[in-house]
């Protein structure tokens, strides 16, 4: 299929790592919030997780298409 | 403790997210949609490990999800052999063996391999029952989720429904099977990274592996098993007595490693599409295999929270429990949900959810993306309306088809949907009939492909009588405690099993070993009449081989299998 699954995965991934990386670092100081995650900003870190993993995404997806000439 | 979230903006946020990645994809994809061929096979052009992880994301839909961690809480690590033993073997066996002449052979579909190798009354009758029990199977996933969204999350049942068909039947009607599988793929890495905290969050709470072990010793030996029962796979099987689950080693191994399993992957063409939309006879093999390895390591995922689970309900002061039902007994399937309410706040809590709604909707694109495959092959192309000789009108008209057929799917669905929350015990009913169909066509299949002798006559009856006896043996049969006629018994009550799994087990045996029988009988018996030409790429001893393309080594089918199988039992080992 001339659609890369990369690319969709990439960007869904990566707007998810950032919407849960900023409402992470606003909710830094909320203890009430993460009282149930065992006192872990697991949002912080399922953010930056997934940015990560949707940033390489996204870099496979550039390599890829830069070696395919169009 | 009620199931009951209140859901926040935020979760809402990252559920519209995904909503319109899903339909994005589909929007995308719609531009390729120009031939039959690309609509209803994915233009054969997946790359290996697209469609490896399509290939195990179908099987790992919301109710499995659900089912498994509530096993993991009933059964303990027992369950994990649902995904080595039970699916690993087959696996292997479905790629080297099998996947060369179902991709080689060209067909389209596991009803059309019937008809190319055998006749078309043993395709007739297999693409009837496969289109039928398909679209139910889905109208059974959206009446599951309907339902969860009604008692999680408080939306009203009826407009969950005809919400998620709308969104299913979007994106497959307008990307086809490579929708289908995108989104397959998509859920898969949401279902990882959605439900990952919670195998962290729990684990981290009841004070790691040992923690675990030392919290379950008791509960274990209170109801008269070893302390280590629900940390173990093998150790406790020798007898059905020693394990929660009631089962010995050689019923697993038997019945579960072979019968079922083998009739499940090798045969279901909602699992094998998967493979067959490859790109190449290579990538096809590897298909099974790339997907095995993901498999392996999904009970860390899904299991293990419900084990642990296991060890909160017992342990005051964890505050943690199940919803029960009127008879006041725990609702097992209701684990993850209660796990996701324990430990997710606002945010990732959103993912966990998103992640279940992904896997029931996969779950209905899959079957429908089946569905109208088979429909518009096997019966329509085959009994209404057969290909003319235009091959480029034929494939717009096909494509045309293969469209009104997702509407038409979707809109069954609906109708079964509704029929299941009529009676609710429809989903076990299904399931039973799945063994039941399952089972002889493996039996054919397998004889077919390695036994040049099979006739197609021989070949239907097997399908048939197969399917009768294990009818007839789930209505002479039923597990102790059954309530309803839909668990078997049904003709009259001549024999007990202790549980429903041994029930099952023995079901398939039978069906299985009928099939075996009545084909190998029968084609002694009746004439051939396919020559050995026409079977070439069919049967085994009837195709030359292929030596395998030139590809890196880690690319090759039997060093992927060596890997694949070496991982299967350094795990079992570890978890002896």
């Amino acid at each position: 299929m001339g659609l890369d699954i990369k690319l969709p995965i990439g960007l869904m991934f990566s707007i998810f790592g950032i919407i849960l990386t900023i409402f992470g670092l606003c909710t830094l100081n909320d203890t009430a919030l993460y009282e149930r995650s065992l006192g872990i900003n697991v949002n912080l870190w399922s953010g930056i997780f997934m940015m990560i993993f949707g940033g390489i995404m996204l870099t496979l997806y550039l390599i890829k298409k830069k070696q395919k000439p169009v | 403790m009620s199931a009951t979230f209140i859901l926040s903006w935020i979760d809402y946020l990252i559920m519209i997210v995904y909503f319109v990645f899903v339909l994005g994809i589909g929007w995308a994809l719609k531009r390729y949609m120009k031939t039959a061929n690309a609509f209803l096979e994915a233009g054969r052009s997946m790359p290996a490990w697209v469609a490896g992880l399509a290939f195990i994301s179908t099987n790992l839909g919301a109710l499995e999800v659900m089912g498994m961690t509530g096993s993991g809480m009933k059964y303990g690590m027992l369950t994990t052999h649902f995904y080595w033993i039970g699916a690993i073997p087959a696996m292997v066996f479905l790629a080297l063996f099998m996947m060369p002449f179902y991709y080689g052979s060209k067909a389209r579909s596991v009803p059309e391999y019937l008809k190319l190798r055998y006749d078309e009354k043993t395709r007739g009758l297999n693409a009837i029952l496969f289109a039928v029990m398909t679209i139910l199977a889905s109208g059974i996933s959206m009446y599951a989720l309907a339902i969860l969204m009604e008692k999680v999350l408080g939306w009203n049942f009826h407009l969950s429904l005809v919400l998620s068909a709308a969104i299913v039947l979007g994106y497959t009607y307008l990307g086809g099977l490579s929708s289908a599988i995108y989104n397959e793929v998509l859920q898969f890495f949401i279902i990882v990274i959605g439900l990952l905290p919670i195998v962290i969050l729990s684990l981290k709470d009841i004070g790691g592996w040992s923690g675990l072990q030392a919290h379950l010793a008791p509960i274990a030996t209170s109801r008269g098993f070893a302390p280590d029962t629900w940390t173990s796979t093998w150790r406790y099987t020798q007898t059905s007595t020693e394990n929660p689950m009631g089962v010995e080693w050689y019923s697993i191994l038997a019945g579960l490693g072979f019968v079922l399993s083998f009739g499940y992957w090798c045969t279901n063409f909602l699992i094998v599409q998967r493979a067959m939309s490859a790109k190449s006879q290579t990538a096809a093999r590897n298909v099974p295999l790339i997907g095995a390895i993901p498999k392996m390591f999904i009970p860390f995922l899904i299991i293990i929270p419900g084990v642990v689970a296991m060890a909160l309900m017992n342990t005051p002061g964890k505050g943690f429990s199940l919803p029960t039902n009127e008879a006041g007994q725990p609702i097992y399937d209701y684990t993850i949900i209660m796990l996701l309410k324990q430990y997710l706040p606002a945010g990732v809590l959103g993912l966990g959810i998103t992640a279940l709604l992904a896997s029931f909707m996969s779950g209905m694109a899959g079957n429908v993306s089946a569905f109208n495959t088979v429909w518009t092959y096997d019966i329509y192309q085959s009994y209404i309306r057969p290909v003319t000789g235009d091959k480029e009108a034929d494939e717009k008209h096909y494509l045309k088809m293969g469209r009104y057929a997702t509407i038409f799917g979707v809109a069954v669905s609906i109708a079964a949907a509704y029929i299941a929350s009529k009676f609710g015990n429809i989903m076990d009913f299904l399931q039973t009939i799945f063994s039941m169909i399952n089972a002889p066509l493996f039996a054919v299949i397998f004889l077919g492909m390695f036994w040049k002798r099979t006739t197609g006559h021989a070949a239907f009856t097997g399908l048939l009588t197969g399917f009768l006896i294990a009818l007839l043996h789930h209505g002479l049969t039923y597990p102790v405690g059954a309530d309803t006629f839909f668990k078997g018994g049904w003709i009259c009550k001549f024999h007990a099993y202790p549980v429903e799994m041994a029930q099952n087990f023995w079901t398939a045996i039978f069906a299985f070993s009928t099939a075996t029988i009545i084909t190998v009988g029968l084609s002694l018996v009746t004439k051939r009449k396919k020559t050995d030409e026409q079977l070439n790429g069919l049967v085994y001893s009837l195709t030359p081989r292929v030596s395998e393309e030139k590809v890196v080594w880690y690319q090759k089918s039997s060093v992927l299998a060596a890997f694949v199988l070496t991982i299967l039992v350094v795990l079992s080992i570890i978890f002896w």
